[in-house]
């Protein structure tokens, strides 16, 4: 067969144009142009399905030089099944969608976002450079976002669709920590080129923290505890979103993430130690939770979560066995929670609510909704025959056999099995059992029943012919994860074995376990007051922590105040150039070069230092300008004693000036205010002394150095050969150095103009914040 | 023949604003000719840019007095897109500016001044000479002065007061440190000192400038812990204001820092790691303070701080990579920081507010608007393939190659951290149903506005819009530059051979024309 996976870019690109096309342009109202939303997926899976039995295959289909980013893609059996799973229950999905929110508003935006995604998720599970697979991984959580907080006036979505992306975005950031380094440690950002680099990225001194990294994206993403809170807050979004994201593809990107890994990260004892107990915890807490729950899609939230901790339990074991089970479990999965989440919200859609503490006797008017439930609480439950029970069996041989201890881990399997299958039962069945509740209700459409019963329908037929997806499916499924070839076969009857014995052991175990749940308000709120203590509390707590301490720290640092600003920079300069002059520099005065200290000057330097004082201490304004104008006035003496008499009357010029305005501005203000303690001003005091004398020192150390002449030299030879002026000075501000002038000359022009404004301009109402 | 093309960016927009000067009571004639001004100059612009993409550093001497002795104008790659991006943003902003700036302003001076700014801008990314530097840097701090008071609201008022009085602290502190290195080299021309500098063995006094120069540009990037200066004021003047601030005045200072550290101080290592340290308390800083914000322009303030941590962390790594992460990332942030602010000015249109508790409702109301809003904010969070991811790969990458682990854990934190403070915005401005609060609803100009008025508000969003799209997807494109910046940054020689071609030779004053 002609292997056309290179097409597959295309196919994305596809994807993303009808996507926008279907949510942007008519965003308010709902055309025909939605009805054809579950062609794409279908073109997608007919695609996926011709890969059949195609060798894995991998292409790059752009590679940037200067960037590290390869956008290539790899096709295997593990890919496969999730391209499939996505593209084939994504068209079942869009077939319900399109019934399920016939009425609702912005239906288009949920369809165009629910494609995005499905086109991001795609990626995720074909791309086979890391950054490749962040990109889309990264796209997932955004749609997920968006899909979460579809119905984004209502408080409680926006929580939900925080919540998700505050947990999912932390932990896709420290995975791509993560993939950096793994990128660089192993030389290479594809994927399938570290398979064969094992061993050297596994005994590098960096593996451990890079597994943790990634370990933590993967967690996150598939919701195992403590950050498995976000996908029961997550059922916020409408159903179709639920059935699709939650259940059977965004949450398990972390399971495949897992399962890709496995063969470069895995056989590692911090890898299997990690996954079983994070794994193992996972899905007995989540089974536990999702007994106490009325509200079907929360109940179908924790069996989830349960199950991906199932996955990341049997990834953790790593046998042979544990991989068949996983790579069967997946699909198992997918296949008949999917079908349930469907069904709830098909009940909602007919009754107005999901609470299965007053849903009655739905049988009778709801038929075909109750085969769904049958067949999928019998997969669920891993009844023979169906598909659940050949993955059910599968992973309590995986257990028993497992070297680690094989009691304590069947025994969890079972426990969280036993819980599984009743849950299971409280939405397949019970719903559906007693006296009608609802008698108003009817029976709901075709599209809202026969997209669930189609999966349903095939975990019975995988179950009685375990041949069909056996070697197309499964088989290639645990050569990506285990890199090795399968020595096993999909069989429903292993005859009478420790592992059946197991297998009646749940299923009694389970119908006795689901007799005595009676939901409603007791066991609700028992598990409400318990969950004070749960890591949804906790994380929130942390966060809550987070911002009080960094609000805290901003407002410390940002007070308002501009002294304080002022002294913390000054401080910060003085400290770290203090640092330098006195690590760095040879600080020496050689006495004999100084000239003698004139009466002049002595009484000069007594006059600037009495005016410095008078302005620093002065508690009349006008006094504090007058001994300024002291101080330029002794400035320019200085200036001409040293023999710069253009500088000093510069000088005199300007100080004059500047006096003359302070004091013209200064007469209309109200009168001075003390706002600051004394022992402040102390600190001032020391700040502004330590920075004088450290400029005191470099001043003069720099007049020790020599500098090159050249340019001095330059400018007093040729201002007048080249430039044609006899002023020195004023050739260098005209000619040789003309730009800076100009553009002082700017400056002022500019400063006149700000003086003009803000003098005369006065703002209408309406101008005012514009 | 002499590439006088380099100054054509500092040129036009003084002779844009004399000729504004003249229409000074038209403000219908200055919207016009303003926006043709800042046209023309990014057209000048983008015809240095591409001549100095090849590879190629041009060089003017105002006044034809040769290197050292004049003054000297140098564009390289990196001061070619920087001038690029400068003026496009600029033209964003004029545009913007001619729909929303009040007759009031208008005929104050305030298109005038916008054009002494871009000047000031482009005017220190061209400066070969310290001492010009800092005389562009004055042409920056007054036109940013005039305008942040234009209008003389009392808000703005209380702004300018801590904008202008840390901003001159700043250029003292700079002069100081130009003093410093005048005294002992005697020279002022970048690549002079560059050469000399290498040839001193004076490193102490040579380090005490350089710590000068990285005060006074560090107060005016607003690296930790001098930026008070700027979540203090950026949120007070007119939106349009705040763009051009937002966008390019705190870039203006770290184009300074690359620029004066690279050619003369980076080799040491103490200053290299007083950069890292910085950069990692700026990144945090910044993004912990934007989480906490009601005012959606505090918000944006505050990441302006975080992310100009990130650019500062590439020059204080200064390998090939963490330079082009560093310019790239310059790169991105001056298109998408001016776009977040002209964002929140038709976010205050539409609600009249710019904070969080009275806003709400736009994401049903404008989705279209909103989805365009939505791009340009996930590209500051830096989502893949958005133009904000690109830079951090090389961030990341070389931090952890260079084994500087505070600033690979403080990219990824401060990443997190702006996707929350974004998504809050989101949640607060765009989802939630919209607040009914009197005195923001008198302020709603939105439904008064005519189509034409609307459509120029929103097409410099668009502009800028599309372009931070390009560098998002084709990014190959931009860091093909980036790699030729980070190479003509490190190996100086390039840059001292383009400003004095002479440099073996002795100077005789009779070869001098």
């Amino acid at each position: 067969m002609v292997n056309n996976f290179i097409l597959f870019p295309y196919l994305l690109l596809g994807i993303a144009l009808y996507a926008m096309a279907l949510a942007v342009p008519s965003f308010k109202t709902n055309s025909k142009r939605s009805a054809f939303s579950p062609v794409v997926p279908l073109l997608v899976f007919v695609f996926f399905i011709s890969q059949l039995g195609v060798p894995s295959s991998r292409f790059s289909f752009w590679q940037a030089e200067t960037l590290p980013f390869n956008f290539s893609f790899h096709l295997d059996g593990l890919s496969l099944l999730f391209a499939l799973l996505i593209s084939g229950i994504g068209t079942l999905i869009f077939f319900y969608a399109t019934a399920y929110m016939k009425n609702a508003a912005h239906t288009q935006r949920l369809l165009g976002f629910l494609l995005l995604f499905m086109g991001a998720m795609l990626g995720v599970v074909l791309a086979d450079d890391l950054i490749t697979l962040f990109l889309f991984w990264e796209l997932t959580s955004i749609t997920s976002f968006f899909l979460i907080g579809f119905k984004n006036e209502d408080e409680a979505s926006r929580k939900s669709a925080l919540q998700a992306i505050t947990i999912t975005g932390l932990g896709g950031l420290i995975m791509l920590g993560g993939f950096i380094i793994l990128g660089e440690i192993a030389g290479t950002y594809s994927i399938q080129e570290m398979v064969g680099k094992k061993d050297e990225i596994q005994s590098h001194a960096w593996f451990i923290p890079t597994l943790i990294l990634i370990l933590c994206g993967a967690f996150t993403k598939s919701a195992q505890f403590p950050f498995h809170f976000w996908l029961p807050g997550a059922m916020k979004a409408p159903t179709p979103v639920s059935a699709y994201l939650h259940s059977a593809t965004m949450v398990k990107a972390g399971v495949y993430l897992l399962a890709r890994f496995s063969p470069i990260l895995g056989d590692h004892p911090v890898w299997n130690y990690t996954l079983i107990t994070v794994g193992g915890i996972t899905m007995i807490y989540a089974a536990f939770q999702a007994l106490f729950r009325t509200d079907m899609k929360s109940i179908l939230a924790y069996t989830t979560v349960s199950a991906l901790g199932i996955m990341v339990f049997l990834l953790g074991l790593q046998s042979a066995d544990a991989v068949a089970a996983v790579s069967l479990f997946i699909l198992v999965h997918a296949l008949y929670k999917a079908a349930f989440f469907m069904l709830a919200g098909t009940v909602d859609h007919e009754t107005g609510t999901r609470d299965i503490s007053q849903l009655k006797g739905l049988g009778k008017i709801m038929g075909p909704l109750f085969g769904v439930g049958i067949l999928a609480a019998w997969s669920n439950g891993g009844i023979p025959p169906s598909i659940g029970f050949v993955g059910k069996d599968l992973i309590y041989e995986s257990t028993l056999h497992h070297h680690f201890s094989p009691y304590l881990l069947t025994g969890l399997s079972v426990a969280t099995n036993v819980m599984l299958l009743a849950a299971g039962l409280l939405v397949g069945w019970m719903p559906f059992r007693g006296k009608l509740s609802h008698p108003n209700a009817h029976k709901p459409a075709l599209a809202l029943w026969l997209p669930a019963a189609i999966l349903a329908v095939l975990g019975m037929i995988f179950g009685l012919a375990p041949g069909l997806v056996d070697n197309i499916l499964v088989q290639p499924i645990y050569q990506s994860i285990s890199n090795s070839t399968p020595e096993f076969h999909l069989k429903l009857w292993h005859g009478f074995n420790p592992v059946l014995y197991l297998s009646l052991l749940t299923m009694a175990l389970g119908f006795g376990l689901y007799t005595f749940i009676r939901p409603g308000g007791k066991t609700l709120n028992f598990i409400e007051r318990s969950e004070i203590f749960g890591p949804r509390k906790i994380m929130h707590g942390l966060a809550n922590g987070f911002l009080f301490l960094s609000e805290k720290y901003t407002q410390f640092m940002q007070n308002g105040k501009l002294r304080r600003y002022l002294l913390v920079i000054l401080s910060f300069c003085g400290g770290i150039l203090g640092f330098v002059v006195l690590t760095e520099t040879t600080f020496v005065i050689d006495y004999k070069s100084l000239t003698e200290i004139t009466i002049y000057e002595g009484v000069t330097v007594a006059i600037l230092f009495i005016a410095i004082f008078l302005t620093l201490f002065s508690g009349s304004r006008l006094a504090a300008v007058a001994s300024m104008g002291v101080i330029g006035y002794c400035l320019c003496i200085i200036f001409v004693f040293y023999s710069a008499p253009d500088l000093a009357m510069t000088q005199f010029t300007i100080d004059t000036l500047t006096v003359i305005l302070f004091v013209l501005v200064l007469y209309r203000l109200p009168r001075f205010i003390r706002l600051t303690f004394s022992a402040r001003h102390i600190i001032d005091g020391i700040v502004a002394l330590s920075i004088g004398a450290l400029m005191t020192i470099i001043s003069l150390e720099v007049l020790y150095r020599t500098p090159s002449r050249e340019i001095s030299d330059f400018y007093a030879a040729n201002a007048y050969i080249l430039a044609k002026g006899k002023n020195v000075v004023n050739v260098i501000l005209v000619d040789f150095r003309g730009a800076d002038t100009m553009v002082e000359i700017v400056v002022l022009s500019i400063a006149a103009i700000g003086v003009y404004s803000l003098l005369k301009l006065r703002l209408r109402k309406n101008e005012k914040m514009e | 023949m002499i590439p006088h093309f380099t100054i054509l960016p500092i040129l036009l927009p003084l002779l844009s604003a004399v000729v504004l000067m003249f229409f000074w009571s038209k403000p219908r004639n200055q919207r016009v000719l303003s926006v043709i001004g800042h046209g023309l100059t990014l057209m000048a612009s983008y015809y240095l840019a591409q001549k100095t993409f090849t590879g190629e550093i041009f060089s003017v001497q105002a006044g034809n007095w040769s290197a050292p002795f004049g003054i000297t104008f140098v564009a390289d790659a990196l001061s070619g897109m920087l001038v690029l991006l400068a003026s496009l943003a600029a033209f964003a902003v004029s545009i913007f500016s001619a729909a929303s700036i009040g007759n009031g302003r208008a005929s104050f001076g305030y298109f005038p001044i916008l054009q002494f700014l871009l000047m000031g801008l482009n005017g220190s990314f061209l400066a070969g000479d310290i001492f010009n530097l800092y005389v562009w840097f004055e042409v920056i701090i007054i036109s940013s002065f005039v305008l942040i008071t234009l209008g003389g609201e009392k808000a703005q008022l209380e702004g300018a007061v801590k904008y202008v009085t840390l901003n001159l602290l700043a250029s003292v502190i700079f002069l100081t440190g130009i003093a410093v290195l005048y005294g002992i080299m005697g020279s002022l021309n970048l690549a002079d000192l560059a050469v000399k500098i290498s040839a001193s063995p004076d490193k102490g006094l040579i380090n005490t400038a350089a710590i000068l120069f990285l005060v006074g540009f560090g107060i005016k990037s607003a690296i930790f812990p001098m930026y008070f200066w700027l979540p203090a004021s950026y949120h007070t003047p007119p939106a349009a204001v705040s763009a051009i601030f937002g966008g390019l005045l705190t870039k203006v200072g770290v184009y300074a820092l690359i620029r004066v550290f690279s050619l003369l101080f980076i080799e040491d290592p103490f200053i290299r790691d007083v950069f890292i340290v910085l950069a990692v308390l700026s990144m945090i800083t910044g993004a912990v303070g934007a989480i906490g914000q009601q005012n959606i322009r505090k918000v944006f303030s505050y990441l302006i701080i975080s992310h100009i941590g990130f650019m500062i962390a590439g020059l204080g790594m200064y390998s090939t990579l963490a330079l082009m992460g560093a310019v790239f990332y310059l790169f991105h942030d001056i298109l998408v920081k001016t776009n977040v602010f002209l964002i929140s000015g038709v976010i205050f249109k539409m609600r009249g507010s710019f904070r969080l508790e009275n806003l709400g409702g736009l994401y049903n109301k404008f989705p279209l608007i909103s989805i365009v809003f939505a791009i340009v904010m996930f590209s500051l969070v830096g989502t893949p393939p958005l133009s904000g991811f690109w830079p951090k790969l090389y961030l990341l990458q070389s931090s952890f190659t260079e084994g500087e682990l505070w600033i690979f854990g403080a990219i990824l934190l401060a990443s997190f951290l702006t996707l929350i403070a974004i998504v809050k915005v989101w949640l607060a401005a765009f989802w939630k149903k919209p607040v009914e609060n009197k005195i923001a609803m008198e302020r709603i100009v939105w439904h008064q506005l005519i189509p034409i008025e609307k459509f120029l508000i929103l097409l410099p969003i668009l502009i800028l819009t599309t372009a931070t799209l390009y560098i998002g997807f084709y990014a190959e494109n931009i860091s093909d530059i980036c790699k030729l910046i980070a190479e003509q940054i490190q190996d100086k020689s390039g840059y001292i051979e383009a400003v004095m071609p002479q440099i073996e030779t002795n100077i005789n004053p009779e070869n001098i024309p």
